[in-house]
């Protein structure tokens, strides 16, 4: 462990972090720690400099609008499970991160932008077709989800920019799924993690957006399952082509081989129980 | 210069920015109730509150705790009394070689502070950010679900 | 200092005996303020920071220890072998070990160098740009190749040691059955990573303080290394060992010894929990193949195993590991002929050292595993085979050893009958509860050899002083509390010895300048045989103060009041071996062990079927402990041994990379349950005393690890009808295997 001496640049307002942000491009940002700190313990992380957003209120709280959900880059996970209108799958992920501490402090936005192909909430964002409004001195601006991991560990920001909430669209048609395979029942990180929703009318599948984390370098869309899935009774069988869509690999964790079967059993047994619900 | 209240005291400190909260405790304060056990957020054993919140003191920059009330171990027992917590952790056996101890004490202390009977399975939840290689957990569930009165 | 509630029953009010009473732990109060003192806490004026430089390579030779000429290297000392004052050795049953790596390192993360600085950060960051040049040699990681290798490690073959027990002879018919069995490493994961401060003392000697098992093991380590150095070694409060810190902390030891030498001053060193995984000592990995001849009623008529097991680079306890492995290669069944052989061999890997079970666990795993596929081949329930199969009174074990108290058949009905029970919870499933499971219970019956093998305790002569002052009584001894109670329980042994209540007993510090050498902490030993010596030691004072005041009176505080002064009195007692075991170290016959525990585990178990996840749903031990002198910490060893054994079963793994290094080495990735992994946990004490041990008690330490794994494996095959031989049971292992049967 080597106490870092990078200065750090606090923020305590929306304009402070962003006038902030734009003066200190280098700067890496720190919001709960959960992820910065431990990189630093391991070695993984030479800081030049620190931008501390913690202290910016504004960046809190989750608005309940006419049409969804806004929810503040730093809320927190226990944030997330504390809300009366958090979506369920969005509270079930919450939970599975790493254990109470973790959750007290890891954030919504240091998750997303943190971008680890083992993120725990990225394929779920992907799954409810959430924006995230990122900010700079020169303006606010939305960008998908769909748009948001351009690689591995990296994103869609600009160099200047911040990300400020996530907004999520209300539909309560919308039927979900977030299943997060771990080391162990918490603190662990995933081995594979799925996030689903998908819509029926008239017996057929109208609208499916499935995602999987950490079988690729980014969250990845099921694009073949979900056109498998779409105009026609939901079709657990549809799970098959999983395969077209992922690329896992052997880690320190697991197995492609593991991950491409259990990828492909959890989504099979997600569609056989939302098909046998009316 | 960074200004906290530790266990109900104001306290200033004169350190970098980013020296873990548990460090400043540790070796600046002296105040070793606090252990480290992994340093990467995964044992537990530095969990103190964060205005009455539980978190990893291991990950957290002191720069952070900057107008926070921190409670740690040592402010869980007041004047020579020890916690109900503390009590029932004796009475059930729940600590064996007690390294994993404060760090459970004190978030034990914050799950009470919110649900004071709460269930096994919200204790089991609760604490699954403290781990403990000696007891088998079960005595440490028994004693939290018992901490406040009989079930 | 006020406690709220105490625990104490009425009957102890009173004040009858304190054994088998739950008098709350010594150190409780302490260890719930945070105020035990573990060696971090421990803070010397002066003191300076210590840190290793370790091997990157499994074996070759050292060209050069290059220091980074950018860094600012004011203030910091290194050591290096050179530095080394008479041997460069850290002593436990041989010299092959050194303290520092000279020319050549034989493993990854051998010692090679130390620093020494003004704090933490400064030490860790000269390790950093201390760079150990070394050109490779020939390395030897998977123990197959080790044996008989022109690369050699360890003497002549390789081999540590070999062990072969031979009973009876042969048997012709039958159905034969053979089976391999493996079992990876596992890592002890202390929550207290190893430390250990050096301090010079006024008198050109050291004093030790740390976190330890053993305090006159690092006397013993350190002596060829010191010199006439004089030495005395203190316990700090210790955060977990489980048998990582029997042998491991002499290594640290010596290496503060070296630095606070060479710099004057206090050392500490404190492994960061990373350096602690990779570099110190695991169980040790093991293949075991058995093979067995029934008859069709499933009746054992021949028996035949034999066990590989790596050693790692150097011998440390490794041929002592083997030995309990071979002891306990027949499980608790009777067979008139048993053949069992063993050979422990050297690899370029850090060495293997002890963990709570030392051998037992390999071992039970692979009989009950085996005992599973006699069932399965037969076609014969497995809990039937076992009744049919399991040790009785009378019996003979392949040392030649006959058996008396066997509580193997108790143990088993007690346990199946706590199953009874409905389960309360169901386990935390992931996804909410959605998801396709298949449910299974499993049994396994272990026994566990308390104490020494054979005659060792008459060698050792563990040794207890008490020390009358005033009212109170201080034991000293070298037993230390490493979690087990033994800061509780001596003192309940003493004073209900004496009449007298418990408050008025303590253990003094375990420090060896002031306590005798009671032998080890270690081998299920600690109550049963020196908590034995401590009843000795408390009966020793009787007769004294007896003697002392002319009287034949009984009652210790008439005794006291017959007293005309109030002179402090001491008395030493030393283990006694009465003679009634015999035991042939060379050929490995006779009584193996003064007595044997049991225990019986039922694991209930779900496997998701999509994930291969095991989740547990409770585990039920009936363990027969002679006697619980405290049934809460009784009870609270047997829980975290148990756990300790389910994580062994499916979550615990070692990887390593091409040179032995273990790649998982964060909390992060080496996986150990937490609360939400761990089940619902029943005990169920059953006592059959043991004449040899204090009012009973028999040793109850290790033998919780015995048996969970196996049972979660007949569990898993309950449900799934999957055949695991291999441990750890990872959700990748039941996954491959679900696809296999599917």
């Amino acid at each position: 462990m080597h106490t870092s001496s990078a200065p750090v640049w606090n923020a305590r307002s929306l304009m402070e972090a962003l006038a902030l942000r734009s003066e200190h491009p280098e700067a890496t940002v720190i919001a709960g720690g959960t992820d910065i700190m431990v990189f630093l313990e391991g070695g993984a992380l030479e800081l030049k400099e620190v931008l501390n957003i913690w202290p910016c209120d504004e960046l809190r709280g989750i608005e309940t609008t006419a049409t969804g959900l806004q929810i503040g880059a730093l809320c927190t996970w226990t944030d997330i499970k504390n809300h009366p209108n958090t979506p369920s799958a969005l509270r079930e992920c919450a939970r599975t991160v790493g254990a109470a501490q973790i959750q007290n402090r890891g954030t919504v936005g240091g998750n997303i932008v943190n971008a680890s192909p083992a993120g725990d909430s990225l394929p779920l964002w992907l799954a409810l077709n959430a924006s995230f409004e990122v900010g700079s001195v020169r303006g606010h601006r939305m960008i998908s989800a769909d748009d948001f991991w351009t690689g591995y560990r990296t994103t869609a920001l600009e160099a200047d920019e911040l990300l400020l909430a996530v907004h999520l669209q209300n539909d309560e048609t919308l039927r979900t799924t977030y299943r997060k395979v771990g080391t162990r029942m918490a603190q662990a990180i995933s081995k594979v993690v799925l996030g689903g929703a998908i819509k029926t009318q008239g017996g057929v599948v109208t609208h499916a957006r499935l995602a999987l984390g950490s079988v690729a370098p980014v969250p990845v869309r099921l694009a073949h399952v979900e056109k498998a899935l779409i105009g026609r009774p939901i079709d657990p069988n549809a799970a098959e082509e999983i395969n077209h869509d992922i690329a896992p690999i052997d880690d320190i964790r697991s197995t492609e081989k593991y991950r491409r079967t259990v990828s492909q059993r959890i989504v099979r047994s997600w569609l056989e129980r939302e098909a046998k619900e009316p | 210069m960074i200004e906290f209240s530790l266990n109900g005291h104001a306290v200033k400190v004169q350190a970098l920015p980013m020296t873990r909260l548990i460090d400043v405790l540790r070796e600046h304060l002296r105040m070793t109730g606090t252990k480290e056990g992994c340093g990467e957020g995964e044992c537990g054993a530095c969990t103190i509150l964060i205005d009455g919140v539980p978190v990893n003191s291991c990950l957290i920059p002191i720069v952070q705790a900057d107008g926070t009330e921190i409670t740690t171990v040592e402010g869980i027992s007041k004047d020579d009394r020890l916690d109900p917590i503390q009590d029932a952790f004796i009475e059930y056996g729940a600590a064996q070689c007690g390294i994993c101890t404060p760090g459970f004490i004190v978030a034990a202390r914050a799950l009470l502070d919110s649900d004071p009977h709460p269930s096994k399975r919200a204790v089991r939840e609760a604490l699954a950010g403290n781990l403990c290689r000696c007891t088998g957990y079960q005595k440490i569930v028994e004693a939290v679900v018992c901490a406040l009165g009989e079930d | 200092m006020k406690r709220g509630v105490t625990v104490l029953s009425p009957c102890y009010a009173l004040c009858m005996s304190p054994v088998g009473i739950n008098v709350p732990r010594a150190d409780g109060p302490s260890k719930v303020r945070g105020d035990a003192q573990y060696v971090d806490d421990i803070r010397p004026a002066d003191c300076l920071y210590g840190a290793t430089v370790r091997s990157p390579r499994a074996h070759a030779k050292i060209l050069e220890i290059r220091k980074d000429p950018n860094f600012n290297w004011a203030g910091i000392t290194i050591v290096t072998a050179a530095d080394i004052p008479a041997k460069n050795v850290v002593y436990l049953m041989t010299e092959d070990q050194p303290a520092l790596a000279e020319s050549v390192v034989r493993h990854v993360e051998e010692p090679v160098a130390l620093v020494a600085a003004e704090s933490r950060d400064r030490a860790l960051d000269a390790v950093r740009h201390l760079e150990v040049i070394t050109e490779d040699l020939p390395a030897i990681i998977d123990p197959r190749h080790s044996e008989g290798s022109e690369i050699k490690i360890f003497g002549a073959d390789n081999i540590f040691k070999k062990i072969a027990i031979d009973k009876g002879g042969t048997t012709t018919g039958g159905t034969v059955i053979e089976g391999e069995y493996s079992v990876g490493h596992q890592e002890q994961l202390y929550i207290e990573p190893q430390g250990m401060i050096a301090i010079p003392r006024e008198d050109q000697g050291l004093t030790f303080v740390g976190s330890m098992q053993c305090p006159f093991y690092i006397e013993k380590a350190l002596a060829p290394m010191l010199g006439h150095t004089r030495m005395n070694v203190i316990q700090a409060a210790t955060g977990g060992g489980f048998g990582g810190k029997e042998e491991y902390p002499s290594m640290v030891a010596a290496h503060a010894a070296l630095l606070a030498i060479k710099t004057g001053k206090p050392v500490k060193m404190i492994y960061r929990r990373d350096e602690d995984l990779r570099a110190t000592t695991k169980r040790h990995p093991s293949i075991i193949k058995i093979r067995s001849i029934v008859d069709h009623e499933g009746i054992l008529h021949q028996w035949d195993a034999d066990i590989l097991m790596d050693g790692g680079a150097y011998n440390t306890l490794t041929p002592v590991v083997l030995s309990r492995a071979l002891l306990h290669l027949t499980g608790p069944y009777r067979c008139p002929n048993q053949h069992l052989t063993g050979r422990a061999v050297a690899t370029h890997t850090p060495p293997n050292g002890a963990f709570r079970g030392f051998g037992a666990p390999q071992a039970m795993w692979a009989v009950e595993r085996h005992m599973d596929r006699i069932a399965r081949t037969l076609g014969i329930d497995p809990v039937e085979i076992r009744r049919r199969n399991l040790l009785r009174d009378g019996d003979t074990t392949a040392t030649g050893q006959t058996l008396t108290d066997t509580g193997a058949l108790t143990v088993l009905d007690e346990a199946l009958a706590a199953a009874q029970e409905p389960l309360q919870n169901d386990p935390i499933h992931p996804g909410g509860g959605e998801g396709r499971y298949a449910r299974g219970r499993g049994v396994s019956l272990v026994f566990h050899g308390c104490g020494f093998t054979g005659n060792g305790e008459a060698r050792i002569k563990g040794k207890v002083a008490l020390e009358l002052d005033g009212r109170c009584i201080k034991i000293l001894t070298a037993s230390t509390d490493i979690g087990q109670g033994v800061d509780t329980t001596f003192p309940q042994i003493a004073a209900a010895e004496l009449g007298i209540d418990v408050e008025r007993v303590s253990n003094a510090p375990h420090d060896t300048a002031n306590v005798p050498d009671s032998g080890p902490t270690v081998a299920s030993r600690t109550c049963m045989v020196v908590g034995g010596v401590v009843q000795k030691a408390a009966k020793q004072l009787r007769q004294a103060l007896q003697i002392e005041t002319a009287s034949e009176e009984t009652n210790f505080d008439m005794l006291l009041s017959l007293r005309d002064h109030q002179a402090p009195l001491r008395v030493m007692a030393e283990y006694q071996d009465d003679g009634s075991m015999e035991w042939e170290d060379e050929t490995y016959q006779g009584d193996a062990y003064p007595t044997y525990g049991w225990s019986c585990s039922v694991v209930d178990l779900d496997v998701d079927l999509d994930t291969g996840e095991v989740l547990y749903r409770r585990h039920i031990g009936a363990t027969d402990v002679g006697k619980a002198i405290n049934p809460v910490i009784v009870t609270g060893q047997l829980e975290g041994g148990s756990l300790q054994g389910l994580g062994y079963a499916t979550c615990e793994e070692v990887v390593v990379d091409d040179q032995g290094r273990m790649r998982n080495d964060r909390l992060t990735n080496y996986i150990i349950p937490t609360s939400l992994d761990a089940p619902e946990m029943v005990t169920r004490i059953i006592e059959i005393p043991y004449k040899g041990g204090p009012f009973g008690a028999k040793g109850i330490g290790e033998i919780p690890m015995d048996g969970p794994a196996p049972a979660a494996a007949q569990a898993i095959e309950q449900a799934t009808k999957i055949v695991l031989d291999t441990l750890p049971m990872t959700p990748e292992r039941v996954m491959n295997a679900l696809e296999a049967v599917e």
